[in-house]
């Protein structure tokens, strides 16, 4: 009991402050590493600008090949007249992957029926975007095929 | 025997004063009754869970190369692992079923209001970790539907505004869906997820204990004399009954349905037709596929996104914003919600299946 009433208020009153304030010290420096910790790094991504496909006459008229182009999805078209078109494969909507549908010769996105015309502009369904271009070259030799992501130029 | 080991137990721990509080816990009874059975079944089926996934950890092996393989070897040579891999698969959509059926029974009766918004709080609280195991859970066998409804799920945060990329950077562990995003979503449904849902669930079931069970509104005034029957022993053999029909239900279920493995997933490959998340995400991605790509000068999906983020703050903290029930007045309005929600929901999952 006397002890009690000794207690001198402006010193309660300091410890009272210095205590939460150490607390809440310890607290955010705790939160910041482990918010950063759950952050991925950035890993480093092997900077690709073109895959060599193989020889042309490997795909036939008609008909759609997802290849890779370093860790993203690439799509390879031949039409039916023959002329190659190259797309990232990637749904401008939510990220599915993209198919050439042979039948209706355009571009078909499975996950909410996306469509895309043969040069990659969105044409119906929920994409917002066209798909992102990528460029072919028929190496003149080999007749192997080259494709580029044609880079946005950046103004 | 037990009179024995009781008084042994009772003797050193006072066991008696505890078991006391039970005694006392009354049921009501009235044309709703059987409603109050949907929570317990809820909890039934979370210790289902529990229980069969801790088996499944024993053969599971987390890894782009070696998830899918795992769950193979699980439902083809391990003894029982078909069943305990589809009782894990079954409880969770029932589960999921159950505490719906549970959550709208509380509203329309309005046991939600004061002085219970807190358990309404922390049973919405629930009902968002249950949707977050069943994501996290969905893509663990990494099967091609799972791998697609995950890209799309997790690129869906993207919309959300300033903070999109990073989350979804956060969900996936890296801009794709790859084996980081399977470890993230294996951690969080195995060890963080199990532990944050069984503190909740120990506040709701503390606060029914505290408040008691809920009546529907009026008739604490109108009938003088209220009915109620004895938790113990009366509704809690009632309880274990419907327990074990549950039971049945689940076994009877993973026996002549068993549940698909379906095909390894592959990031180079295109989408299969037939991409569907499980059924309680379905309105979700409904609404999104129906929403034009743009609307004004927003993009659709960024709108929808928002509006169901909006709707879900709504649904925590409903008891806050509807006050007239605490107040003992019933207004038509919240029954008019009700309805055109859960016809909402019942439509937009319907729709879900039938167009493609
Ligand atoms: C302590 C609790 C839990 C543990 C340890 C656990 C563990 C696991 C494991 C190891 C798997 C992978 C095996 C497999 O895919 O068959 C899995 C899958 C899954 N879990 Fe859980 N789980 C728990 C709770 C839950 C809960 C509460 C839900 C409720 C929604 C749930 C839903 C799922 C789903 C939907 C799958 C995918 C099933 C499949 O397609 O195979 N889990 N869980
Ligand atoms: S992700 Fe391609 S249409 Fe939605």
């Amino acid at each position: 009991m006397t002890t009690q009433e000794s207690v001198d208020p402006g010193r309660r009153k300091f410890l009272d402050v210095f205590l939460a304030g150490s607390g809440l010290a310890a607290l955010i420096g705790l939160i910041y590493p482990i918010f950063k910790f759950f952050t991925p790094p950035d890993q480093e991504e092997a900077v690709v600008s073109s895959v060599n496909l193989g020889p042309a006459k490997d795909f036939p008229a008609n008909s759609g090949k997802i290849f890779r182009f370093g860790n993203k999805p690439g799509l390879i078209i031949r039409s039916a007249d023959g002329k190659f078109r190259a797309f990232s494969a990637t749904c401008t909507h939510l990220d599915c992957i993209v198919q050439y549908d042979g039948k209706a010769g355009d571009i078909w996105c499975a996950c909410h029926g996306g469509r895309y015309d043969i040069n990659g502009q969105n044409i119906s369904g929920p994409p917002p975007r066209p798909l992102d271009q990528m460029s072919v070259n028929i190496l003149p030799e080999s007749e192997e095929i080259l494709v580029t992501l044609e880079l946005k130029d950046k103004t | 025997m037990i009179d024995k080991i009781y008084s042994w137990i009772d003797k050193r721990y006072k066991i008696e004063q505890l078991l006391y509080f039970s005694k006392e816990k009354s049921v009501p009874v009235h044309h709703g009754t059987m409603w109050y059975y949907f929570g317990g079944i809820t909890l039934f089926l979370f210790i289902v869970q529990v229980m069969t996934g801790l088996f499944l950890l024993f053969y599971y092996r987390p890894g782009a190369d070696s998830s899918f393989e795992s769950v193979k070897f699980i439902i083809t040579q391990v003894k029982f692992g078909w069943l305990l891999r589809g009782i894990h698969s079954w409880s969770a959509n029932l589960m999921v079923l159950a505490a719906m059926i549970h959550m709208f029974s509380v509203f329309f009766h309005r046991s939600y209001r004061g002085p219970r918004e807190m358990t309404w709080v922390t049973g919405v609280g629930m009902l968002f970790l249950l949707m977050a195991f069943g994501f996290s859970g969905y893509l663990l066998p990494w099967n091609e539907l799972a791998f697609f409804a995950t890209k799309v799920g997790t690129d869906s945060a993207r919309q959300v505004p300033l903070i999109g990329d990073f989350l979804l950077k956060l969900m996936r562990g890296g801009s794709d869906v790859t084996g980081a995003t399977l470890s993230r979503f294996f951690g969080l449904h195995v060890s963080v997820l199990p532990p944050i849902f069984s503190f909740m669930l120990g506040l709701h079931l503390f606060f029914v204990q505290i408040q008691g069970m809920s009546e529907p509104m009026g008739s604490e005034l109108s009938h003088g004399k209220k009915r109620t029957m004895p938790f113990l022993p009366d509704f809690f053999l009632r309880d274990l009954l419907i327990w074990l029909v549950v039971l049945d239900i689940l076994i009877l279920l993973s026996v002549f349905f068993p549940w698909e493995l379906g095909v390894k997933a592959d990031p180079f490959s295109p989408a299969p037709a037939g991409i569907k998340p499980e059924w309680y995400f379905l309105f979700v991605f409904q609404s999104l596929k129906l929403l034009p790509p743009h609307i004004g000068p927003f993009e659709g999906e960024m709108l929808g996104v928002m509006a169901m983020g909006f709707g879900a703050a709504v649904l925590v903290l409903l008891p806050f914003l509807e006050r007239a029930s605490s107040k003992g007045r019933r207004t038509k309005l919240v029954d008019v919600i009700g309805v055109f929600g859960l016809a909402y929901f019942a439509v937009f999952t319907i729709l879900g299946y039938v167009i493609d």
